[in-house]
C-alpha cells in the first residue's frame, strides 16, 4: 500500500477544483476550517467563504438562507459538535426545508485520536440517517473523498458527510466508478460478507487477507452510503455468502449495520455479526491504541466472521 | 410614499377584519394560536400593504421583499395575510391545520407566499441573514424581514445570528420583535426577563427603533428608516399586547395555543373595532 491520506484532506482539494468550476459554491463555516480541510477553499476564495465564528447553530441557519438564493452552500465542523449541537437547525432548516446544503464533518470515529471522547463522534450515521431528505456517505480514501465532493456538489438536497481525520490507505482507483447509493466491491468471496465504510474498510481488507489464510474466502463491500443504502447489493451478498458480517467505526445502536440488518430482516434474514462500539464514549490514545481498545481491529472482524459462518451452519 | 399620505384608517378598518378572519380562521380548525397572531396583525399589515414589494400573482418572483416567519405558530395572521393579498383563495382559511390541505399547523412553503418552512423557534434570524447574504453576493436590492417572538428570543440562536447580522454589516435585514409580554407558561418578565431589550440589540450593533407594535403610523416610520442607515442590521421592538383587541384574551398565556368555542368567537367578535 502507498501513502496514507486522511478523507478530510481529499475533501478539501475537491472542493477547490469545485470551487474553480462553479462560482455559485460557497463555503460557512464554524472556526475548524483549519481542521476540517476547508480552509483550502478559504485561501482560494475568500469572498466566498464565511465564517460565523464558534455558532454550529448559526452556520446551519445561514447556510439554508444562502442555498435559498442558488448558492451551493458547504458547510463544516468536527461531526461531534455539528450533527449534535444543531440537530434541530439540521432537521428543520435543512431536511424539512430541502435546502441544498452539504454537511461535511471531520473527526468520525475514535480515530480522532488524543482529543478523547469529547471530540470523537460516534453517533453521527444514526442521527443523520434518521432524517428525511438527508444522504450520508462516508469515504474509506482519499479518491472515494473527492469524487463524494463531486457528487455532493452536484446533486441537489442536504447531504451528510463524515471524513476522517486519520491517515488512511488509498484502496480505490482514480477510475473507480463513485455513484451515491451504489457499493463497491472491494474484493470478491464465497462464504462470508463483509459490509464496511470509512476507516474500517481497510480493516475489512486486512481481515479478508487473514481469513483467506484459514481458507475463508471473505467478500468485502465498501458501503460509502449509508443512507440511501445500496439494498440490492445487500440482498445480492446475503444470497450469495449466507452471512454477513459488518463493520463500522460507530456506535452498533442504529448505524450502518443497523441499516444493512434493517434490509436483510425484510428480504433475506440471514446471520449478521456488527462490528462497531459497544455503547460507549471513546477515549484519549492513538488511533490504533483505539481500534484495539474498541474492538475495532482486522482481528475482531476475523473473530465475528468465524462466529457468523457457523451461525449460518446451524453449528 | 410619505406616512402622511397613507389611508391609516383603512389599514385600521383591515386590522380588524384580519382579527375577526385569525379568530375564524383558528375556531374552525379547533386549535391554533390566537394569543401570538393577534398581536401581530398590524405588523404584518405594514409590511404587506406597505413596506415590502411582492406579487401575489408571482410568489417567487426573483426581487420580491422576504419575510421570514420565524414564530412560525403564528400562521393564522401569516395566512389570513396572504389570503387576503391574493396568494390563494380566502376560502382555503377553512382548510387550516386539515388533513389533506395545503395551511400546515406551522407556516409552510406549500403555502404560496410563505417563504420557510417553522415552528421550531429560534431559526428565522440565521436564516434571514443568509438570505440577505445571497442578496449581496448577488448584488440585489430586495429587503429581509424576520418576525420573532418575544419568548422566542430566550434561544441562544438568535443571539448567534444578532452577532453575524452585525459582523456581516447585513444593512439589508430588519427583525422585528413582537414584543407582547407573555409566553406559553407566563409573563417573559417573569420566566426570562429580557430587558433591557432594545439595548441588548444596539449592544449586538443593531440600529434599533421601539414602537408600539399597533400603532400603524409608528410601525411604517420605523420600516421606512429601515433601509436609511448603512452597514448595521435594523432592528424593530414592537410593544404590543398577546390577545390584542379581545378583553378576555388580551395578557391571557391561556389564549397563547388555543381555540375560542363558538360562543366565545361571538363574544370576540362583538368586541372588535378600529384601533383609535
Amino acid at each position: 500500500m502507498s501513502e496514507k491520506i486522511p478523507t478530510r484532506d481529499g475533501f478539501g482539494k475537491e472542493l477547490v477544483e469545485l470551487g474553480r468550476e462553479n462560482d455559485k459554491i460557497v463555503v460557512v463555516s464554524a472556526d475548524l476550517e483549519d481542521a476540517t480541510r476547508a480552509e483550502y477553499f478559504k485561501k482560494e476564495f475568500p469572498d466566498r467563504f464565511f465564517s460565523v465564528g464558534i455558532a454550529e447553530q448559526d452556520m446551519v441557519g445561514m447556510a439554508a438562507g444562502l442555498s435559498m438564493q442558488g448558492f451551493v452552500v458547504f458547510i463544516n465542523s468536527f461531526a461531534a459538535f455539528l450533527t449534535n449541537r444543531a440537530y434541530d437547525m439540521l432537521r428543520l432548516d435543512l431536511c424539512y426545508n430541502d435546502c441544498n446544503v452539504k454537511v461535511i464533518c471531520s473527526h468520525g470515529g475514535v480515530t480522532v485520536g488524543q482529543d478523547g471522547a469529547s471530540a470523537q463522534c460516534l453517533e453521527d450515521f444514526a442521527i443523520m440517517r434518521a432524517l428525511p431528505n438527508m444522504k450520508v456517505v462516508c469515504p474509506c480514501d482519499d479518491f472515494e473523498a473527492r469524487k463524494a465532493t463531486r457528487a455532493f456538489a452536484r446533486e441537489i438536497g442536504p447531504m451528510y458527510m463524515s471524513t476522517s481525520r486519520a491517515p488512511l490507505p488509498v484502496l480505490t482507483k482514480a477510475d473507480d466508478k463513485f455513484i451515491i447509493g451504489k457499493a463497491n466491491v472491494l474484493r470478491e468471496g464465497k462464504d462470508v460478507t463483509i459490509i464496511a465504510c470509512g476507516v474500517m474498510v481497510a480493516e475489512a481488507m486486512a481481515a479478508a487477507e487473514r481469513l483467506a489464510k484459514d481458507d475463508i474466502e471473505a467478500k468485502v463491500v465498501n458501503m460509502h452510503t449509508i443512507k440511501p443504502i445500496d439494498e440490492e447489493m445487500i440482498i445480492a451478498c446475503a444470497k450469495e455468502t449466507g452471512s454477513i458480517v459488518t463493520a463500522e467505526e460507530h456506535q452498533i445502536t442504529a448505524g450502518l449495520g443497523s441499516a444493512v440488518a434493517e434490509v436483510l430482516v425484510k428480504n433475506c434474514p440471514v446471520p449478521v455479526e456488527m462490528i462497531g462500539v459497544n455503547d460507549s464514549f471513546g477515549e484519549s490514545g492513538s488511533p490504533e491504541e483505539l481500534l484495539s481498545k474498541f474492538n475495532l481491529k482486522d482481528v475482531n472482524i476475523v473473530e465475528a466472521a468465524k462466529k457468523v459462518i457457523e451461525r449460518a451452519a446451524g453449528v | 410614499m410619505p406616512v402622511e399620505e397613507i389611508d391609516i384608517d383603512a389599514l385600521k378598518k383591515k386590522a380588524v377584519q384580519y382579527r375577526r378572519e385569525i379568530l375564524e380562521t383558528i375556531t374552525e380548525a379547533g386549535s391554533g394560536h390566537p394569543g401570538g397572531s393577534l398581536s401581530a396583525v398590524e405588523i404584518f399589515i405594514a409590511l404587506y400593504d406597505y413596506k415590502m414589494n411582492h406579487k401575489s400573482d408571482d410568489p417567487k418572483w426573483e426581487d420580491r421583499d422576504r419575510l421570514i416567519v420565524s414564530k412560525g405558530h403564528i400562521s393564522p395572521v401569516t395566512y389570513v395575510t396572504l389570503a387576503n393579498c391574493g396568494y390563494f383563495p380566502k376560502e382555503e382559511l377553512k382548510g387550516f391545520r386539515k388533513f389533506g390541505r395545503i395551511l400546515q399547523g406551522h407556516v409552510h412553503i406549500k403555502v404560496p407566499g410563505v417563504e420557510f418552512n417553522t415552528g421550531s423557534l429560534g431559526h428565522g434570524l440565521s436564516v434571514a441573514n443568509g438570505i440577505a447574504m445571497g442578496a449581496k453576493l448577488l448584488k440585489k436590492d430586495f429587503k429581509t424581514y424576520c418576525i420573532m417572538g418575544d419568548g422566542e428570543i430566550q434561544e441562544g440562536s438568535v443571539w448567534e445570528a444578532a452577532m453575524s447580522a452585525a459582523h456581516f454589516k447585513l444593512d439589508n435585514v430588519c427583525a422585528i420583535v413582537d414584543y407582547n409580554k407573555v409566553q406559553e407558561n407566563g409573563p417573559v418578565s417573569e420566566i426570562k426577563g429580557l430587558e433591557p431589550l432594545a439595548d441588548k440589540f444596539r449592544s449586538f450593533g443593531f440600529e434599533t427603533r421601539e414602537v408600539i407594535g399597533h400603532n400603524l403610523k409608528q410601525l411604517i416610520i420605523a420600516l421606512d428608516e429601515f433601509g436609511t442607515i448603512k452597514d448595521k442590521p435594523f432592528a424593530i421592538i414592537a410593544h404590543t399586547i398577546k390577545g390584542k383587541g379581545i378583553s378576555f384574551m388580551e395578557g391571557e398565556k391561556s389564549w397563547h395555543g388555543k381555540a375560542p368555542n363558538g360562543d366565545q368567537l361571538k363574544e370576540a367578535l362583538k368586541e372588535l373595532a378600529p384601533e383609535e
